[in-house]
């Protein structure tokens, strides 16, 4: 092996895969490779290319008939942006031969079965449409496919079921229309009126409480936020006016449509909905994000409209892509460049358009956030002279709407942007925005101005964004982030703590024990006593305030020097901070020390709670302290407690995961003793042992799970107990001074309130009960319990 | 019902490179086993000057980083261009593997690869003149990793001007 070391070129590689050299596996894997590939670049048709393939799979079928069945399932399930070449193939080998043509819809029913089962909807949405675009190819009759459809819509009838099932149910006819709206309408008008009138009935009764809460602007213009199902309604509905016309799909059937009228059709076999089980995780409604329409892509193809069902299936299919191809960001950039049919729109700025709905999807994105920042930086260098522009439009566009804009998007924007900048050099037109320059500051532009450059910096240094921004963003600057010693020579020496802060500071230099140290400490008099108790124990904030300014002072250099300082004065530390006053106190040092490098706050407090020094509840009890109020409105807040929640919740996980172990590892120990039958008395003896022990182990570790959740609940409880009290307390004054309630404080608050139940969801969903028993009850203003309700309309 | 299509599920950016750690304790089968198993990640082409809380704010956009080793010159003890990530989670690491490889901290395209485990001695270059091997040899002018490579500033300084 050489020692070269990675060059530049090589940008994550493809592996050397060794073939085996058995024959049936590599046939097996040839007859995947064609079947995968058949739609992508080649030189020759796609028409040809079709025939070709099922020329070979015909050939094939006596011998790989059971693979290729499976091939093609898989295919249908995932890659739906490739549907109508698939139902194309299978139109051909239908018509070449029957029998294959019902196994193959007998399969994909029992994969549609198996994946309801699995809670797999978005991959049933996906086999549904197959099917139905089966129709087209003559695979299907027609009539059994309304009988299908018939049967998804009557799950509206259902009594006490959650919403979002038969949403679902609706949402898949719904969303083959496009497909095979025509198909179906030919040969039974009259059967699919009826379907359309109980949809529409439905729709209309339905409850759409949820809506607020996923938007990402509050704002109805330019582009409403519309829910998704009423957006696809209204979309079908034009479809339908426009006589079921639709030019965009792609329909490589058509051109077969000779071979294909000869072949027989099947009917589907008859199939029920599965009744709805308590267990079941239906998709949770969605909110169709738009930015753009006709009117900004100047020149070339133009945008179909917002209810145009184009529209639809090109950001249906460019969703579908990035599902796919997200792991491969090259792979990803190229295949949505190549969108069939580009040529007819203007590719980039849906391609912007559907990246961003995605980075900005409320509860969450699909994928990591990062995934986004690097597909369009890459999907930059295979469009160089074109998607910059239009990326720099979106971003001009979504600064102008930041005052609507929810404010867990705001993040996310204000993330992505300057991770984005720190990729290009930070070039931007920052005099563009020099309105916000004349903003209060705590108004969202000039705040996410602020807070941009903050990120700014801490993917590069100071003075960087000092040069970047003109003079005239002075302001907007960050602070630079150095510490800020009390005990300092020259402003320091006349406080009370001073003396034992160099006595202290020698100390450590000097490599004294701990010991030595806390008798050093004890020289610290504490403002709280009056009389000079002997209690070491007692809550002594001026000795915390001494110790740890001075030793993270010592520790100031870098991140690695400040752990390695926790971690040598643990002892200490735990010492001073037994009390939750102590814990309060030493939050409020690394608060007060490192006040201009929020980022070194928030490492510093995730390194005291994993190391027990704080607890969760603490930090949450110190970020939403009056001490911290003036910096309520600032992103790394929000960090870093989104970041203490789940380092409980993966506290909790884990500890369940070992209890799960040992449970798992007992049941085996049990079946195993009890298969054996007569064995030796010694054996059984160390069994029965070993079952002791593990049972011993079960039991500690379930009481470990319980404190654990204990822990856990109290923390929600904390958090939004402080989150009422603040917005309480808000809503009162503004009503006794009939003042209006929206100010930039208020939005930041309450769509912070909204994202710890989105971002959490899964998590608090186990202690409704308590939350509405004792926190979010009819009393509360009905500000506050609106975002309650809304989140429990979302039926997560 | 349906198979797991290999031709779908490509996930090159997270395999395995070429590149085997020469002075790695064990054979070639363990370090292999290591390296799949890896929270760690070596980065390479960094800035001398690029500080560990850019790394710390780089990486951790794809998780928690659970700590940073700044590689250092083994004579001079200061950064010489690379250093290791070690995450909590596999996965995490992952993730940087696909969306942070190849991309610029500090104005320089990065490198990622998986390593098999910070060992103490590991954090120091293993190059002649102490910094990393790459910086001996190579040829062109890079300010942010003190110039021209060691070799060629020992021959530039051997070159006197012509006198007469």
């Amino acid at each position: 092996m050489s020692r070269r070391r990675h060059s530049d070129e090589n940008d994550g590689g493809q592996a050397h895969k060794r073939r085996r050299t058995s024959e049936p596996i590599e046939i097996e894997d040839r007859l995947e490779s064609l079947i995968c590939r058949v739609g992508e670049k080649s030189t020759s048709s796609l028409e040809s290319n079709l025939e070709g393939l099922a020329g070979v799979l015909e050939a094939d079928l006596p011998n790989y008939k059971n693979k290729i069945l499976r091939i093609l399932c898989s295919v249908a399930r995932l890659l739906p942006e490739k549907l109508t070449v698939y139902t194309t193939l299978v139109g051909l080998l239908n018509a070449r031969n029957y029998n294959f043509g019902g196994e193959f819809v007998e399969a994909m029913i029992r994969q549609l079965k198996e994946t309801l089962k699995n809670n797999l909807y978005n991959e049933a949405v996906y086999l549904v449409r197959f099917l139905s675009d089966l129709v087209n190819c003559h695979v299907i009759a027609a009539p059994s496919m309304v009988v299908l459809f018939e049967n998804f819509v009557s799950v509206t009838q259902e009594e006490d079921v959650p919403q979002v099932r038969s949403d679902w149910f609706v949402y898949v006819v719904l969303s083959c229309l496009p497909w095979v709206g025509k198909e179906l309408y030919e040969k039974k008008d009259v059967e699919m009126d009826r379907l359309l009138g109980q949809i529409e009935g439905y729709l209309k009764r339905r409850v759409k409480t949820h809506v607020p809460m996923l938007q990402v602007w509050t704002a109805e213009k330019p582009h409403p936020q519309e829910e998704y199902l009423d957006c696809l309604w209204a979309q079908i509905q034009k479809l339908k006016k426009d006589r079921w016309q639709e030019r965009h799909i792609l329909r490589p059937y058509i051109a077969f449509d000779s071979v294909l009228c000869e072949a027989l059709q099947h009917n589907l076999p008859p199939f029920t909905p599965p009744g709805h089980m308590p267990d079941a995780q239906y998709p949770i409604p969605r909110v169709i994000f738009r930015m753009f329409d006709y009117t900004d892509a100047p020149e070339g193809p133009v945008m179909p409209g917002s209810h145009s069902v184009e529209r639809f299936v090109i950001e249906e299919n460019l969703h579908c892509i990035m599902k796919t191809h997200w792991r491969e960001r090259k792979t990803c950039a190229a295949q949505l460049l190549s969108y069939p049919g580009k040529n007819k729109i203007p590719l980039n700025y849906h391609i912007v358009e559907v990246i961003f709905g995605e980075l900005f999807q409320l509860p969450m994105p699909p994928q990591i956030d990062v995934m986004y920042t690097t597909l369009l930086i890459e999907l930059c260098k295979l469009q160089p002279g074109s998607l910059p522009q239009v990326l720099a439009q979106a971003t001009e566009m979504l600064y102008m709407r930041l005052d609507t804009m929810n404010t867990t998007c705001i993040d996310r924007f204000i993330n992505w942007f300057a991770h984005h900048l720190s990729n290009f050099q930070f070039r931007w037109s920052w005099d563009d925005w020099a309105d916000c320059l004349t903003m209060d500051l705590d108004k969202p532009k000039p705040k996410f101005v602020k807070e941009v450059l903050e990120k700014s910096m801490r993917l590069s240094y100071h003075q960087r964004i000092v040069d970047i921004v003109p003079p005239t963003f002075s302001a907007l600057i960050p602070a630079d982030p150095i510490f800020s010693f009390k005990y300092d020579d020259e402003s320091g020496s006349s406080l009370p703590g001073y003396p034992v802060s160099v006595l202290v500071s020698n100390a450590i230099k000097n490599r004294a024990s701990n010991e030595e140290i806390l008798t050093i400490l004890k020289e610290v008099p504490n403002p709280n006593q009056e009389e000079d108790d002997d209690e070491g124990e007692t809550f002594n904030p001026l000795k915390i305030d001494v110790f740890l300014q001075t030793l993270l002072h010592l520790a100031a250099k870098s991140f690695s020097h400040s752990f390695s300082a926790l971690g040598k004065f643990h002892e200490i530390l735990k010492a001073l901070t037994e009390s939750d006053d102590g814990k309060l106190h030493i939050l409020k040092v690394v608060y007060e020390v490192w006040r201009n490098h929020p980022q070194m706050i928030a490492v510093l407090v995730d390194k005291m709670i994993r190391t027990q020094i704080v607890d969760c509840a603490a930090v949450a009890n110190w970020l939403f302290s009056q001490d911290m109020a003036h910096e309520f409105t600032r992103l790394f807040i929000w960090e870093i407690l989104h970041s203490t929640i789940r380092k409980m919740n993966k506290h909790v996980q884990k500890i369940q995961k070992e209890l799960e172990e040992a449970k798992e590892k007992l049941e085996k120990q049990q079946h195993k003793r009890r298969d054996s039958g007569d064995d030796e008395d010694m054996e059984k003896n160390s069994e029965e042992d070993d079952e002791g022990q593990l049972e011993e182990q079960i039991e500690r570790l379930q009481e470990k799970v319980e404190s654990a959740q204990s822990e856990q609940k109290n923390l929600f409880l904390v958090i939004f107990q402080r989150f009422i009290m603040l917005l309480t307390e808000h809503l009162v004054r503004c009503e006794t001074g009939s003042v209006d309630i929206s100010t930039p404080w208020y939005k930041n608050c309450i769509e912070r309130l909204q994202q710890v139940f989105l971002m959490h969801h899964g998590t608090i969903q186990q202690y409704m009960g308590t939350l509405e028993n004792l926190l979010f009850t009819a009393e509360l203003d009905h500000h506050i319990l609106a975002v309650y309700q809304q989140f429990c309309a979302l039926q997560l | 019902m349906s198979v797991k299509l290999s031709a779908l599920t490509s996930d090159s950016y997270i395999e395995i490179s070429q590149y085997r750690d020469q002075h790695f304790k064990g054979n070639r089968y363990e370090q292999e086993k290591l390296l799949k198993q890896s929270n760690t990640l070596y980065v390479g082409n960094l800035s001398f000057y690029t500080t560990e809380e850019q790394v710390h704010e780089l990486f951790s956009k794809c998780g928690d980083v659970k700590r940073i080793i700044i590689g250092l010159d083994k004579i001079k003890k200061t950064a010489c261009g690379f250093c290791f990530v070690e995450y909590y989670t596999r996965g995490d690491a992952e993730n940087a593997m696909r969306f942070v490889n190849g991309t610029r901290l500090d104005d320089r395209i990065i490198r990622t690869d998986w390593d098999a485990g910070f060992k103490e001695g590991r954090q120091y270059g293993r190059g002649k003149s102490g910094g990393q091997v790459r910086d001996e040899y190579r040829q062109d002018y890079d300010p942010a990793r003190g110039g021209y490579g060691k070799l060629a500033q020992q021959h530039r300084s051997t070159e006197r001007p012509n006198s007469f």
